[in-house]
């Protein structure tokens, strides 16, 4: 993995949010605040104007650059718990000599882990966190048992999808939704659908590859 | 939508543009990061107060930057918590020494934005968070209550305290004690339209209102058909009431918010209507304030907050401000 491969990752995920804006942005109005649709484009569009400066940079490097560009780009919790992202899978030993997919694996577990502990929510509360722990299990999983790549990514795209439609009938007790208690049930938390979005969006251009 | 605005991706900056321009004598504004500073240099030795949330809540809180009140404040996006950046700049411009206290509305975004900030700065800081919304229940399962209107409160009280030589640890308990002694509810009559959304965040119907609604348009208790001004009132202030525990003879500060599309003479009727129902319970109004400080863009509706007083709270309410929209005693 390389810097041009976070690049080019990022174009298809602008792509694919854009594609899917209307559809996060009802649901957003449904239990948010309607903001999120816009966080993410604005979040995705500033990651891939920072090309010609982190193009050249070391994996650390440009990684922090992303970092920092998300968390004061984007502002909001999206900028918060995607900045602690970044900036976590920035501090990953060893990242600056290349990255093999085991590693980039275990740069994102981590990072997951430290959003974790930023936005304090765990898995059943609603919120992005039911995609991303459970692909970030998968993940592990997968590298312990030595798994196929293409069969990760297809597993890990199928776990994802289920953590997103597990959303639906859950209660949110974090973030905005949870301030509706009751009245958030029934309907997919938009974190959740833009996150599972991303996660099939490179998923399957590693499949592609 | 129909609003004064030229594209929304300049909205904020152009607003904040003209905001400065207006009140130059009092503010200094920066841009990239955004942060709002008194136009004089905060003197050595005084704690600093330094809030934001996201914008669309006009005047709160740039509007608070100025003698008494705050020290800075970082604007985020219209409904978007500010980053920490911002909050960064700002004290490197306005710490004297004495510590940074941030005053943090309860919401997740400002919560994680604010915790980041704090991590990143060198020198001590402490934070008080408002949580004065009575409508959403407060537990350990959830977000818990919202931080609105009293944050006008807290911030004009701390402000206060800091600008007559008050320690970090004597800022942050006094802050602590207004918002606990603070509880609001709010009702809407319409949804606001976030620029960058260009349509209303929610709909309601020609006779309805949303019950306890948040300052972003987000629900609150319930959907109801639209009451008389007195029966909203009433539901209101006794929800309040309930919370707050007052008792006869307690004295209170009556606040009667607008969300930003009401006009001052339905806000002035709901202090009548307040005021009723605080005479009948023996509660004694001792301290005002009405009108928009605490809106969300161009809703249409209001909120009551009521605080509970003590000599302390009522000296450093009346002690002098001058600050864009409140101004008073100098």
């Amino acid at each position: 993995m390389s810097v041009d491969f976070l690049i080019k990752r990022a174009k298809e995920i602008q792509v694919v949010i854009d594609s899917n804006a209307p559809e996060i942005e009802k649901l957003d109005q449904e239990i948010g605040d309607g903001d999120h649709i816009f966080n993410m484009q604005r979040g995705i569009k500033l990651v891939i104007e920072l090309e010609p400066i982190i193009k050249d940079l070391s994996m650390s490097k440009a990684l922090n650059q992303i970092a920092m560009k998300v968390l004061s780009g984007i502002g909001g919790s999206s900028g918060a718990l995607f900045g602690t992202l970044f900036m976590t899978m920035a501090k990953s030993s060893n990242i600056d000599k290349g990255v093999s997919y085991k590693k980039a694996i275990d740069m994102f577990t981590n990072g997951v882990e430290a959003v974790k502990e930023r936005g304090k929510a765990d898995v059943g509360e609603k919120t992005m966190m039911d995609v991303l722990i459970p692909v970030a299990n998968c993940l592990k999983q997968g590298i312990k048992n030595d798994k196929n790549l293409k069969e990760l990514m297809i597993e890990t795209i199928e776990t994802a999808e289920k953590g997103m439609l597990s959303t639906k009938n859950l209660l949110a007790t974090k973030g905005r939704a949870s301030f509706l208690g009751e009245r958030s049930k029934g309907h997919i938390d938009p974190g959740a659908r833009s996150s599972q979005l991303m996660i099939k969006t490179v998923c399957e251009s590693i499949l592609n590859c | 939508m129909k609003k004064f605005m030229n594209s929304a991706d300049e909205f904020l900056k152009e607003s904040l543009q003209g905001f400065g321009a207006a009140h130059k004598d009092i503010v200094t504004c920066h841009y990239d990061p955004n942060f709002i500073i008194r136009s004089k240099t905060t003197k050595e030795g005084k704690v600093a107060l330094i809030t934001g949330g996201g914008s669309g809540h006009e005047p709160m809180h740039v509007g608070f930057v100025g003698y008494g009140m705050l020290d800075a404040a970082c604007p985020g996006f219209v409904f978007s918590s500010p980053s920490p950046d911002q909050m960064i700049a700002a004290i490197e411009k306005v710490n004297s020494g004495a510590g940074v206290l941030f005053i943090v509305k309860n919401y997740s975004g400002d919560i994680m934005n604010f915790q980041m900030a704090a991590e990143m700065m060198t020198g001590p800081s402490e934070t008080i968070l408002t949580n004065d919304d009575v409508a959403v229940e407060n537990s350990s399962f959830t977000t818990g209550r919202r931080g609105v209107a009293a944050t006008v409160i807290v911030e004009k009280i701390v402000g206060s305290l800091a600008e007559h030589g008050g320690s970090l640890e004597e800022c942050k308990q006094l802050g602590e004690k207004v918002n606990k002694n603070s509880g609001s509810m709010g009702v809407a009559f319409s949804s606001c339209i976030v620029p960058a959304a260009g349509k209303p965040t929610f709909k309601l119907g020609v006779d309805e209102m949303e019950f306890g609604v948040g300052i972003h348009g987000e629900p609150g208790r319930r959907r109801d058909k639209i009451k008389s001004a007195q029966e909203i009132t009433n539901e209101l202030s006794n929800a309040i009431l309930e919370d707050l525990k007052l008792e006869n003879k307690d004295e209170i500060l009556l606040f009667v918010n607008g969300m930003g599309g009401t006009p001052l003479s339905e806000l002035y009727l709901l202090y009548d209507n307040a005021k009723k129902i605080l005479d009948d319970k023996k509660i004694k109004i001792a301290r005002s304030l009405v009108g928009n400080y605490c809106t969300s863009l161009e809703m249409q509706g209001a909120s009551i907050t009521l605080t509970k007083l003590d000599p302390e709270l009522v000296k450093h309410w009346d002690s002098a401000v001058h600050t864009p929209a409140i101004r008073w005693g100098m």
